[in-house]
């Protein structure tokens, strides 16, 4: 009998997806997608130093329908890596790990982020004078 | 290593089909995964139809009737079929995906459509839904799990107020099913340095153990980034374990343990 080619049993292939596992994934996920809007931003502030023709190009990448999105999955990023940052700080605290808790905090995490950056959008385009 | 397709040794194809019996009128389709050592072939997806009204009500009752009907070939483990042996845990779920759990106390019910089961994930397979778990009992006896005090033993026995032996509420009804152990993508990927969940619960049992004199030793050992800081408290492990434990939250004391000795 071999044992040296034995396979492995499958993992992500069947492992059902729930909420546990996608918010986590959704942590380092949006973590990276941080990471890259610091850039987008510091590329924004800086463009303001190298003059007008450069801020008005980095404004209409920035204000285009596609910058738009981006800034859109960014605010969201920001929103929902800060709220279950909160709830890996409580966890670390040792609060929060009933099964219930888990649900009520993840699911709130996401209605938290989904009204803020609602909430962010809606704001912005006010002040801009849109709405 | 975090590899996210299966390798090629492990891709599983469609299988046979066993159909019920002429005349069965409530009929379940299991799809179980199926390995033959000795064929030299891959994996595969074997489909049985079961007759419900000539079965059990569990997902093990289905497993023996197939086996005893249908193909005495496939392979699993089983023992005591009431929950409390921790043989029988396999990957159990419907066409979305399957959590880990007791195939025994998992009643065909609750799973509507048809039935996938698959050994516990990311494991190597011996046969069917048998995995090779000699890497998680390595890793238990790495542990120590057993009472270490250098006081000697008192006539009778070491005695514990209620108070002290409540600390052990939620820890020793563990089964070492391994359905925790096997349900953490972190153990997926870092298996072979990361103890995991069982383990972990396991490891913490032993510390909060009034008479254990160890205590020290026990978290200089786990105080790794690799043993014990490869949780990122994902909770697959809580939300899987068939006992109903919480072993997401005894790694958590173990890591609160740690900050509160220095």
């Amino acid at each position: 009998m071999a044992s040296g080619n034995r396979p492995l049993s499958p993992h992500l292939q069947v492992y059902r997806p729930q909420l546990t596992s996608l918010l986590s994934i959704l942590h380092r996920i949006t973590g990276v997608g941080l990471w890259a809007g610091a850039l987008m931003m510091t590329y924004w502030l800086s463009s303001a130093t190298y003059g007008p023709e450069a801020f008005e190009r980095a404004q209409g990448i920035l204000g285009s329908w596609f910058g738009r999105l981006v800034l859109l999955g960014l605010t969201a990023a920001l929103y929902y890596h800060l709220a279950n940052g909160i709830r890996h700080l409580a966890w670390d605290i040792g609060w929060g790990f009933e099964m219930d808790n888990l649900q009520i905090s993840g699911w709130a995490v996401v209605v938290f982020t989904g009204v803020m950056t609602l909430l962010t959008f809606l704001a912005g385009y006010w002040v801009a004078g849109a709405i | 290593m975090v590899e996210f397709m299966l390798p090629a040794n492990s891709k599983i194809s469609e299988g046979k089909s066993f159909p019920a019996p002429t005349g069965a009128t409530q009929i379940k389709k299991f799809k179980i995964y199926r390995f033959d050592p000795d064929s030299g072939e891959n994996p595969r997806w074997d489909t049985f139809e079961v007759d419900l009204d000539t079965c059990g009500p569990m997902v093990l009752d289905a497993l023996i009737k197939i086996k005893n009907e249908m193909d005495s070939t496939l392979a699993f483990r089983r023992s005591c079929r009431e929950g409390v042996c921790g043989s029988c845990a396999f990957n159990i779920g419907d066409s979305v995906g399957g959590t880990n759990t007791l195939a025994c106390t998992k009643p065909i019910k609750e799973i509507k459509g048809d039935i996938t089961i698959s050994p516990l994930p990311h494991l190597p397979v011996i046969k069917d839904l048998v995995p090779d778990l000699s890497v998680p009992y390595a890793q238990y006896t790495s542990i120590k799990p057993w009472l270490q005090a250098d006081t000697p033993p008192p006539p009778g026995e070491r005695l514990q107020s209620p108070d002290e032996r409540e600390e052990l509420d939620g820890l020793w009804e563990c089964i070492l099913c391994f359905s925790c152990q096997t349900s953490c993508p972190s153990y997926w990927w870092n298996g072979d340095r990361y103890l995991g969940a069982a383990i972990l619960l396991q490891a913490y049992r032993w510390i909060a153990d009034s008479r254990d004199e160890a205590t020290d030793k026990r978290l200089d050992d786990l105080d790794d980034p690799f043993r014990l800081f490869r949780c990122h408290t994902i909770m697959n492990c809580t939300a899987t374990c068939p006992k109903g434990l919480n072993p997401g939250k005894a790694i958590a004391e173990i890591k609160t343990a740690l900050i509160k000795r220095r």
